[in-house]
């Protein structure tokens, strides 16, 4: 067997991993406002993709749709298609709960329920009927809490309220609650934007472990920070997908010219 | 290509830019005066181009600390990143050809006045020629960040290997047939050598110019007509 290793970026295309999440021709519209224009994607199972553009420029609201959160938007209209493992996820049938416990979702300010730490975690499982008793629960809150990269600075005091964690805590705590109801996908809107480097680099170093056993979609405005976890990157632009491929070579070479100019910070 | 929206990003690439093209001047002008020293054995000229590197050196310097600077201050992406590290290699080669140019200084300080045969003369002058519009063109190209133009540079390495080549034979033959002109001789052989490296160098930054512009590294072998490391004495 041939054992040197290839260091040609040009030949480290991984064999992509199946798409997960496709998505094609799709459009959302805020009453007249046309946000979001054909976007067509394929999003890989067990990597992380990184959604990147100014704001304004469609990338959260493409993230909405991936768990229909935009459907609690009274003027949200959302055409064309989206699967997860070939399931159209617009479907009539689909149960929407059902969905949001397959795709879980942490955002940019943490935000953990206004109960205890325990209780934060445990929430989702219970009304998801993941457990049958306490013993379980106990089971699933300190797995989930191992599994944020929490569980050693908390497990003194779960029946703390979770507000008076600190914010990089807090937010571990949602990725703990997201993860709990053992869900297939992750969505992440911008969730270090609020912390310190410190625990950004907790967050980061947690989805790189997280990427093993879950799809993540993260949006974020650091470029730096997109580069740093993810595999894949799209930039988006004035509602439109205008380029996305492997994340080495969009931040080194990206093909188009409205790519390079947001990348390098030449955007008026 | 627009402005960044970061003004002062704009102006640390352009200063860098700047003390490149004054550093690949510096450098072009030691080598042909270091040439022209070694044609004409003009000593005092030879000690100005000595003099004369220690600014080319300096340069490296602070185009380096700059580089790192930059780097560390605005992260720079694709073609910026290009820019930076390119900045950083094409330092590195002009500190060589510098070094080079030098050393050819040193050597003609070193044989004296005493004159070259008349064809050997000729060929080193024809080496010099090639090999200073090869850096010349190179930072032309790089400046206008033309890749067509540092392409046909580093095509044009080989036709320089070749002229030194010949010469190599040249030298040899002289050594072989007068003894007493191998110290001499020597001293001219490695002067031709340092001028093919300089060659070298501006391949090597033709090879930098198509990577900030193309953002590829250049996968082909650059093309060699040195043969003299194959040359045997024996088999001639």
């Amino acid at each position: 067997m041939d054992a040197r290793v290839n260091f040609d970026i040009k030949h480290q295309e991984p064999t992509v991993a199946a798409a997960k999440i496709i998505a094609r021709d799709v459009n959302v519209y805020y009453g007249d406002k046309h946000a979001l224009k054909g976007v067509k994607v394929d999003i890989p199972e067990r990597s992380v993709m990184a959604f990147i553009g100014p704001s304004g420029c469609g990338k959260s609201t493409f993230l909405r749709c991936i768990n229909r959160m935009n459907d609690t938007i009274p003027i949200c209209r959302v055409t064309g298609k989206i699967t997860i493992d070939g399931a159209d996820i617009y479907d009539r049938s689909l149960d929407v709960v059902q969905l949001r416990a397959r795709v879980g979702m942490v955002f940019q300010k943490p935000n953990p329920f206004p109960k205890s730490i325990f209780e934060n975690v445990a929430y989702g499982p219970r009304i998801h009927g993941l457990a049958g008793n306490k013993a379980e629960i106990e089971e699933i809150v300190a797995s989930s809490l191992q599994r944020a990269g929490l569980f050693e600075e908390v497990k003194d005091r779960l029946d703390d309220p979770g507000t008076g964690l600190s914010g990089g805590q807090q937010q571990r705590l949602c990725i703990a609650r997201a993860i709990a109801v053992e869900p297939e996908i992750i969505l992440m809107d911008e969730p270090c934007s609020a912390l310190d480097p410190i625990a950004t680099a907790r967050i980061e170093e947690l989805i790189d472990e997280l990427k093993s056993d879950y799809t993540i979609v993260i949006v974020t405005h650091n470029m730096q920070q997109a580069a740093r976890v993810s595999q894949r990157t799209a930039f988006f632009h004035l509602g439109e997908l205008v380029e996305e491929g492997q994340t080495e070579m969009i931040f080194n070479n990206p093909t188009d010219r409205r790519t390079q100019d947001y990348i390098t910070g030449r955007f008026g | 290509m627009p402005s960044h929206t970061v003004a002062s990003f704009d102006a640390d690439l352009k200063t860098l830019d700047a003390m490149i093209t004054d550093m690949g001047e510096r450098a072009r002008r030691s080598l042909a005066d270091a040439a022209e020293a070694l044609l004409e054995r003009d000593a005092r000229l030879a000690k100005q181009v000595i003099a004369a590197d220690r600014a080319i050196d300096a340069l490296q310097h602070d185009i380096e600390e700059r580089a790192v600077q930059t780097i560390a201050r605005r992260q720079p992406m694709a073609i910026d990143l290009r820019e930076v590290v390119s900045a950083m290699r094409i330092a590195s080669d002009l500190e060589r050809v510098g070094d080079l140019a030098k050393n050819v200084a040193k050597r003609v300080i070193a044989i004296g006045e005493q004159p070259s045969p008349a064809n050997l003369a000729s060929g080193l002058g024809t080496l010099a020629t090639r090999v200073g519009e090869q850096l010349g063109d190179v930072l032309v190209a790089y400046r206008n960040r033309d890749d067509a133009s540092a392409m046909k540079v580093w095509e044009a390495d080989g036709a320089v290997d070749a002229v030194f080549t010949s010469l190599f034979r040249e030298l040899l033959t002289y050594m072989m047939e007068d003894p007493r002109s191998i110290g001499f001789c020597t001293h001219l052989l490695f002067c031709a050598k340092n001028l093919e490296r300089v060659g070298d160098h501006a391949t090597n930054i033709a090879e930098t110019a198509h990577f900030v512009v193309t953002g590829e590294m250049l996968a082909a072998e650059r093309p060699k007509a040195d043969d003299s490391s194959a040359i045997d004495l024996n088999s001639r």
